[in-house]
């Protein structure tokens, strides 16, 4: 399999007051397409910045990433917003929908961005909410799903545009586990059957195991000597 | 078009705060609606004044007469080229509370001295050679349902009859319109025959209210109204000449600075509003940093967002400010019934319309730009993570 993401000599320092915090040490790590990665981790390993700098949300202090042969560390803020909207899908922990629009609405949210007409536009927000099993609660607002609902809509509008790219911060975090079992489940299918490129952020083993591989990451460098050359 | 949706439920994500808001913008906009009126009304003399015509008046005091006989003399003055005169009648219409201007006036020179007055040849005629003859007003005609050919049974709070009686009675035989909206509210009144008048009354007999004068070159206003003052100095009537606008602002300011009153209030009103709605936008913004962090995650730049934030001010302010400006211009019509006439007759103009559109844009900047530029610097990271 081909690189999908090339991360070289990663650093990325925080600065609190006057204070420095280096959370990465010139990390290198490469995702091949297609893959499913779990990056694991005790609490300020630097697991979710790293998934923050793949996903293109913040910039690194030093080093380079390269997503799908583009190096996204050089962009601008208004290029890596176009760049997010057109390679990547985001699921957090707490599903972050909008809680004023229904389910069809923040689906279709990322195609605001695109030439889609409004009929197309809907078209696709349903096509998304079938593939999570959610076609039957498009007009219902986040506030009248349950968790594990709100978590699929989240999955429905990162899929919408069709990225190359799931990035997934803690994404079983609020719920039980059966339905994180779900919700796991979509992913990995995601990943097998729509060859979704996926990352996950998740201090769950179980969690885990649905991934193919786990990348333990430890004071801001990857553990066990996984880095990439 | 297609941020509308968005646009719409961040607006009313809030419904009872986002309505309470708009309220109250409304209701700003209301009363700046009817002050403007107020203020448009009271400036319409001075905007329908026009540069070559005068008015001499007693020089102490409007309401002391003048001697007709002023007339002749005031005719020689070098670049004069037209006299009128006219006379307030003081008038009552039914009832106490029906009241508009009444004017005495010889009909030949008046309607020559105001030639942006419209009435038909016919009519007019008819008001020269009819003695008890009078013209209305179109809009003055429309409200009290006056048709020509009627008789116009007129009180007057000032001027008895030779016999006594307030009563007066006139033949009403034309109607007056102007074809410029600003000057048609001066012909909001009722002119009669000064020669009838003045041989039927009681007292004060061969006097007039006031002189109108027509010059050739408007560059020697002063020189002329000095000149026509100079005829009459030292005399028991002594006159004060001054340009035409000069007397109407002066007139108006007599009930006080009705433009630096109405400046005040709004003045006061609307920095009431600039700090509700602002508070309101920050507040609403401050809740949805979270939401807006996610807009900027899935794609949206930093414009995009600071766009969506400053809109939602725009359409509030917008929204607001058409409700208010509509309720003023629907509510005024009925307001105008109410005063019976004592008070210049109201609406909303254009340009009215025009100014509350730049202020409610303005006002959306002011209330809009902070918060937009917090949304501008959000950072997505620290936004997610809640710092």
């Amino acid at each position: 399999m081909s690189h999908l993401v090339e991360v070289r000599n990663l650093t990325k320092t925080y600065v609190r007051g006057r204070e420095k915090i280096e959370v990465l040490h010139g990390l290198n790590l490469d995702i091949p397409r297609g893959d499913f990665v779990a990056l694991m981790g005790p609490s300020g390993s630097g697991k979710t910045t790293l998934l923050n700098l793949i996903g293109g949300l913040d910039t690194p202090t030093t080093g380079s990433i390269t997503v799908d042969g583009q190096r996204i560390d050089q962009l601008s803020s208004g290029e890596l917003s176009r760049w997010r909207a057109a390679h990547v899908g985001f699921v957090f922990q707490f599903y972050n929908l909008l809680p004023v629009l229904s389910a069809q609405r923040n689906v279709e949210l990322p195609l605001l961005l695109t030439n889609l007409s409004a009929v197309q536009r809907r078209k696709h927000a349903e096509i998304a909410l079938t593939l999570v099993g959610l076609q039957d609660r498009a007009k219902h607002k986040p506030k009248e799903l349950s968790g594990g609902q709100e978590q699929r809509v989240a999955i429905a509008r990162a899929l919408v545009s069709d990225p190359t790219l799931l990035v997934c911060d803690e994404p079983t975090g609020d719920l039980d586990r059966a339905t994180a079992d779900e919700i796991l489940t979509l992913l990995q299918m995601l990943n097998r059957e729509h060859e979704k490129t996926v990352v996950m952020v998740t201090h769950d083993p179980k969690a885990a195991e649905y991934a193919r591989r786990q990348v333990h990451l430890d004071k801001g460098n990857l553990a066990n000597g996984q880095d990439a050359p | 078009m297609r941020y509308l949706p968005l646009l719409w439920a961040g607006l009313f994500r809030k419904k009872t705060r986002t309505i309470l808001t708009l309220l109250s913008v409304c209701v700003a906009f209301l009363l700046f609606g009817f002050l403007h009126a107020v203020t448009v009304a009271f400036e319409s003399g001075a905007d329908s004044a026009d540069a070559k015509r005068l008015l001499t008046t007693a020089r102490y005091s409007i309401i002391e007469l003048l001697p007709m006989a002023y007339l002749r003399r005031i005719e020689q003055v070098p670049g004069v080229v037209g006299v009128a005169y006219a006379e307030w009648f003081g008038a009552k219409y039914q009832n106490e509370s029906n009241a508009f201007p009444v004017f005495a006036v010889d009909p030949r020179r008046y309607l020559d001295m105001y030639p942006e007055f419209t009435i038909a040849p016919g009519q007019r005629e008819a008001f020269v050679k009819t003695r008890t003859g009078a013209v209305a007003g179109t809009r003055l005609a429309q409200r009290y349902g006056w048709k020509l050919g009627q008789k116009l049974p007129i009180s007057s709070e000032i001027h008895p009859k030779a016999d006594g009686s307030m009563a007066w009675e006139f033949d009403l035989v034309g109607i007056l319109d102007a074809d410029d909206p600003a000057v048609r509210g001066a012909t909001d009144v009722v002119l009669i025959n000064g020669a009838y008048f003045d041989e039927a009354r009681q007292a004060n007999k061969g006097r007039t209210g006031w002189y109108i004068e027509r010059i050739a070159d408007s560059t020697q206003v002063r020189a002329i109204a000095a000149a026509i003052d100079a005829l009459f100095m030292n005399s028991p009537d002594e006159t004060k000449t001054q340009p035409e606008k000069e007397f109407a602002i002066g007139f108006a300011k007599q009930i006080g600075d009705i433009g630096a009153l109405v400046t005040r209030i709004l003045a006061a009103v609307f920095f009431t509003i600039l700090i509700l709605t602002g508070n309101t936008m920050a507040q609403s913004i401050r809740e949805r940093i979270p939401e807006l962090a996610i807009l900027k995650t899935i794609g949206f730049s930093d414009g995009r967002v600071t766009m969506l934030v400053l809109a939602e001010a725009v359409v509030m302010l917008l929204l607001g400010s058409g409700l208010g400006m509509l309720a003023a211009t629907s509510l005024l019509p009925a307001m105008n019934g109410a005063t019976g006439g004592r008070f210049p007759l109201l609406s909303v103009h254009g340009s009215t319309w025009l100014l509350a559109l730049g202020m409610a844009v303005a006002l959306a900047l002011a209330v809009g730009l902070p918060p937009a530029w917090r949304a501008w610097r959000l950072k997505i990271v620290d936004a997610l993570a809640g710092h």
